[in-house]
Order: C-alpha cells, then structure tokens, then sequence
C-alpha cells in the first residue's frame, strides 16, 4: 500500500528527518489559507499515488497566497494518468543549492533492507542506474542488527555531504530507517533530499510503501489507505477477500490461485482475445465467494464472456459446479460462460455444468479458445 | 531417490488442531506420509486426525519424544514467523512453511536465524512437496502425481498442479515436485532446488514454473547454464500483467521495468531451457528432449 507525499511526510517528521512544514488542501480558499500561514513563496503539489505528477502538471510554484489560490484551483480536479487530483500540499518553496537520493528498500536478491544513496538527486534512481550506477551506493544492512553507525558515515561520505551537515545527515538516514522498520515498509524514499541555499538538509519529497501483509498489525496505517485513488471493484474485491486487479479487455477471468489466474490471462491473450482483469478467488472456492467474484468482473461492462477455471485438487469439483450455478441464476447480466473444473468429482462437475446451459473445456487451453470464440459473439 | 523428503522422513505438524492443518494432515497419511506428530499450544495430551496423531504442547517435546526430523506449519500469518522459529530451536533440520501473508521484515529475520543455524526452510506461502511414491508434505494433491524421472520446482500453487497434472495426462512422471513459494524472501531459492535435482540421479530431466518479479529465474538460468546438462523445459506466468501491480503473490510484481516474463524467458532461452508458451505444452517438450 502506497501512502501519499504528505502522509509519508509526517511518519518521516516523527521519526526526526527534517521535513517543511506544509498543509493540505482540498480547495483554492484552503490553499490560499496555508500559503498565508507559511509565509513567503509556496510550492503547490497534487497528492496523488502515480508517477510523473510534475510533468503532467501538479507540481507548481506560487510567490503570493493569491497565486497559490490560482495554481491550486489548476491543479485540483486535473486528471494524472487516470486518477483525479483531490488534495494539494502546500509546502515551503526551498532554495535548492545541491540534491541527494536516499532510501531504504527491501532487496529480494539481497535478501536485505538495503540504504540506496545517490548524489544524483531529484531524478528517477532507475535513470541513475542505467545511465550512470557507479553514482549510486547500495549497503545491504544485516537482518538481525540492522543500521550501524559506520554504515551512516559511510552513505555521508560517499553523498559527500559538508561537514556542517553530516550530524543532521546521520539523524535523516537513522529517522528513515527507524521509519521504515516501525511501519513495515517495502520502500522508504526521500527523493530529493536537498541542501538547501541556506546550508540546511531538508527532504523536500518522500514516498513510503507499505508492506500489505502486515497491515494487520498497524491498523493506523491501513486507515490511511486512499480509496479514491482506488478501483470501486478492487475496493470490493478486498473487503470480500479476494484478489482482483481490472485491466482493459473483454473477457473476465475467475481462477484459484495467483499463478494460475496470471496463465489464464496469458492464455487468454494467446487465444486471441483480451483478459478484462486478474482474479484469485482464493482456496475453497465457496458459493459466496463465487457471487462475490461474479458481481465484481460483471461490473465491468467490458465484459462480454467469462472464463472460470478453478483446479480443485483435493476439493470437490461437483461441489464447485452447483456454486457457480447457484451463483449465475442470482445476477443480472448474462454473459456466455465458460468453466473448467479439475479435480474430484470433475465429471459430475461438468453434467451440472452442461445441464445449466454452460460452456464446458476439458484443458486450459480449450478454455481460452472457447471464451474468447464466446466474446466475439452477440451475447 | 528423490529429493528433501521421502518414506522415511519423520514429519511433525505445527498448527495440526486447525483447520486447515488437521484437513491436510489427513491427506498427507492417506498418500503414505509418515506423520509422528503434532504441535499445537496448550493442547498437548489430547490427539488429531481421528486419534492417529499425539498432539505436543511444545516442538521440543514433539521431538524428543518422536524423533520427528521435519516440520510442516500451517499457523496463521501473525504466529508462523515464531513456529519456524520454534522448529529451528527444537533442531529440525527441515522446516516446510505453507502459510501466506507474513510480514516480509519478520522473514527477513527469521531466515537469517534459520539459516545460520542450518535449518533448510522451504516456503513461506508455498504448496510444499511431494516426493512421488515417498512423502507428501503440505497441500498438493496427492492424485495427480505419477512416478517417473522428472524434478519439478515452482514459485506457484495451483500452476504446479496444473503442469503435474498436464504432465501425469501424458504419461510423463516425476521424482519430486517443490513448491518454493511466492513470496519476496523464501528460505529456498530455484537456485537450491536446481543444484539438488542435478546431483539427484533419478531426477533425468527438470522443470521450472516460474512468474514475473523479481530475478529468481535469471539468477536460475544462469546457474543452469554453467551447471545443469538435464534437459529443461520452464513455463513463466504473467507475460499480461501489468507494471507496479501485485498479481497475488506478494513477490510478482513489475517495478522500475524489471522482473517482466519476457526477460525471464530470455534468459532460459539462452541458457538452454525449453520455454512453453502454454502448461500443457511442457509434456511435448520433455519428450523432444528424449524424456521417456
């Protein structure tokens, strides 16, 4: 789970890394209000989770609380890749004099918490690292011990900080860390970290990203959660426990497990057609679930055929059938469907199946032929 | 022979009282698994699975007093990262984790302890394995496997039963089927796996099922390229899915550009691996390759 500039902002302030004070807000009078409070020029910036928010326009520069009165009433409601700008923080506009890259990420290879650091600052790290990786400083920390004090001074030197700086440096990298560590995160990035004109160290933007599955232990932070940035059918999909992501196709998928669901999509595409969406319904495969699932993919009125593979293994495939049956007379829109179940039972499964007017396939890849041969047709 | 587990293995269950660890533990004795106990706190004395297995309070105790020499723990998400760690104190040399949703910093811990102590962990988040005619361990179905010469390792659940079941259909039968699981740190990697199958003389031929994040399976067709001489077929999931998503498994996921199926399936390619466009089609390949 992404948080927003502003939020990773404050976690980052709490843990001693030095931020500018800034506000939200959600309208032009509101943004006009904390320029005032700030005092002096302004800069207005979209809180929204995807990237590239400056180039699109989100990021602006306001000298007097009027204009960041007038910016802001730009920048709300602009639409950035999809999503449409709600909130706006309004921070101090710093003079920069140098920028730094520093973060803290969770290396899979390294199997580490690993500090990145780059003199580089203020552009993508993955430019850095195509265009120039001999810039960037990777320190795998131990898991058991975590951030030691020659590891601070090594990322100090290696950024080649001034002197003056260097106590304020060793308080950002230990507050960065300290905030990863406590809020379980994935990724904890402070891009840039400048100095400004007036020899102060200040992160002027950051970006944390949780780890979902410990949200359960920080029940703050999931309340941070931003639902407007959010699908309403991934919303749904996750308060009924089931693993959804919508993409732009026509035929829905519904599957058991998160690498059969990713074939099924490819299979989909093979076959010719395009998935509407990704679906792990999960183990079990129970009638409720099922609904769920349903209501979710037909939401999407894209959607003209659905393909449900549901590999049973040790549950009973007769069982699963009646599910989806029960499930499909409950709706309201019809679509062709095609189901393939494997596992106990899976002959009963398909007399079911068939005797409710159903699309039956033996393999996966008949499957994929038939829901998208289904697809193209008037449904 | 087979790999990691087999008639011989003396398997203890952590988490044997709930639901889902008493359902697999049943399953698990049906297919022949040697199972001589359980674990589950504060219920020591008592027994599951219809009375065939004594329940211990404590892994230590189970130990000691069964000789069990694998662990296999179905604890909720919020208590497994303390069960494998009770299983590494208790000496187990062999720790198989099924459960799905730990937190990534509790792993990190727990396999640094585990793997300084010499403790192999296979998992979190995976099926775990079945050596075929030995031992299951976990939750793939036991049916589907058929014995033969072939080694399978997988990141998935459900895709792994696919392809065995594909496998079985066509009269293709394996040694050891290994579930190494979908999450950002596994205590196993492919690389483990692969090195195992390859000093297996049984295993004649190998399969990898792979999907996208991360670069486990370059990492892994580098090493088969120096190492293995095996024929290889491998099947990668997710050439649709989308950049900066989680496709369910908490480590498949595109960032910054890496971890794409057409950048694992390159590098297969180049080292020499048979890639399948579709499950079903990694039967043929193992064929063309001489696999009987």
């Amino acid at each position: 789970m992404k948080l927003q500039e502003y939020r990773s902002k404050e976690i980052l302030a709490r843990h001693g890394v030095p931020v500018a004070p800034g506000e939200t807000a959600t309208d032009p009078a509101g943004a006009r209000t904390a320029a005032e409070r700030i005092g002096g020029p302004v800069v207005v910036k979209a809180q929204v989770l995807v990237g590239g928010r400056g180039k699109a326009g989100g990021v602006k520069l306001a000298a007097t609380p009027d204009e960041a009165a007038a910016r802001a009433a730009e920048i709300i409601g602009l639409d950035i890749k999809g999503v449409t700008v709600q909130t706006v923080l309004v921070a101090p506009a710093a003079r920069i004099a140098k920028e730094y890259y520093l973060a803290l990420v969770l290396d899979r290879g390294g199997q580490a918490v690993t500090v990145i650091a780059s003199a580089d600052g203020g552009v993508e790290i993955e430019e850095t690292a195509r265009t120039n990786p001999e810039a960037i400083l990777r320190l795998p920390l131990h898991p058991l011990i975590g951030l030691q004090e020659h590891q601070v001074r090594r990322v100090g030197f290696f950024l080649g900080l001034p002197a003056e700086l260097r106590k304020d440096f060793a308080a950002t990298l230990r507050g960065l860390y300290a905030a990863f560590m406590e809020s379980d995160a994935d990724l904890a990035e402070i891009n840039p970290l400048v100095v400004t004109e007036g020899g102060q160290l200040l992160a002027l933007d950051a970006k944390i990203v949780l780890d979902d599955s410990a949200l359960f232990r920080h029940p703050d932070l999931e309340a941070l959660r931003d639902l407007a940035e959010e699908e309403p059918s991934e919303i749904a999909a996750r308060d009924a426990g089931i693993n959804f992501i919508k993409l732009d196709g026509t035929i829905g998928c519904m599957v058991n497990g998160a690498g059969l669901a990713m074939t099924t999509m490819d299979l989909v595409k093979l076959a010719g057609g395009e998935p509407a969406n990704f679906l792990d319904i999960g183990g079990g495969a129970k009638a409720d679930r099922v609904a769920a699932a349903f209501r979710i993919i037909l939401d999407d009125p894209n959607v003209r055929a659905i393909l449900i593979n549901i590999f049973g293994g040790i549950t009973r495939g007769d069982e699963v059938a009646r599910g989806i049956v029960e499930a499909r007379a409950s709706l309201g829109r019809q679509v062709p469907m095609v189901v393939r179940i494997v596992g106990t039972n899976a002959g009963e499964a398909s007399e079911i199946l068939r005797a409710a007017n159903l699309i039956t396939a033996e393999s996966l890849d008949d499957a994929a032929d038939k829901a998208v041969a289904a697809a193209g047709s008037p449904a | 022979m087979s790999i990691l587990v087999g008639r011989e293995t003396r398997l203890l269950v952590q988490g044997i009282t709930g639901r889902e660890g008493e359902f697999h533990s049943r399953a698990m004795l049906e297919f022949g698994t040697k199972i001589v106990a359980g674990v589950t706190p504060g219920k020591g004395g008592q027994s599951a699975v219809d009375g065939r297995v004594p329940v211990f309070d404590t892994v230590a105790e189970a130990v000691a007093q069964t000789e069990a020499d694998a662990a296999c723990i179905f604890v909720p998400a919020p208590f497994a990262p303390d069960a494998m760690l009770e299983a590494a104190d208790a000496g187990l040399p062999l720790v198989i984790c099924i459960t799905e949703g730990i937190p990534v910093l509790d792993m990190l811990r727990v396999h640094e302890v585990l793997r300084a102590g010499g403790t192999r962990l296979i998992g979190p988040n995976c099926p775990g394995l079945t050596s075929v005619g030995g031992a299951k361990v976990g939750i793939i179905p036991g049916d589907i496997h058929r014995p033969g010469p072939v080694g399978l390792v997988s990141r998935s659940g459900t895709l792994t039963y696919e392809v065995v079941q594909a496998m079985t259909d066509a009269g293709v039968g394996q040694t050891t089927c290994v579930g190494i699981g979908g999450d950002p740190i596994v205590g196993t990697t492919f690389i483990d796996v692969l090195e195992m199958f390859n000093g297996d003389p049984e295993t004649e031929a190998i399969v990898l099922i792979g999907e996208i994040g991360g670069d486990e399976e370059e990492r892994a067709a580098e090493y088969c390229a120096r190492e293995v001489r095996k024929p290889m077929a491998a099947f990668i999931a997710g050439r649709t899915a989308p950049p900066g998503r989680r496709m369910g498994h908490a480590g498949a996921i595109i960032s910054g550009g890496a971890g794409t199926a057409e950048s694992k399936r390159e590098a297969l390619q180049a080292a020499g691996v048979r890639v399948a466009d579709s499950p079903s089609q990694i039967p043929a390949l193992l064929r063309e390759m001489g696999v009987r």
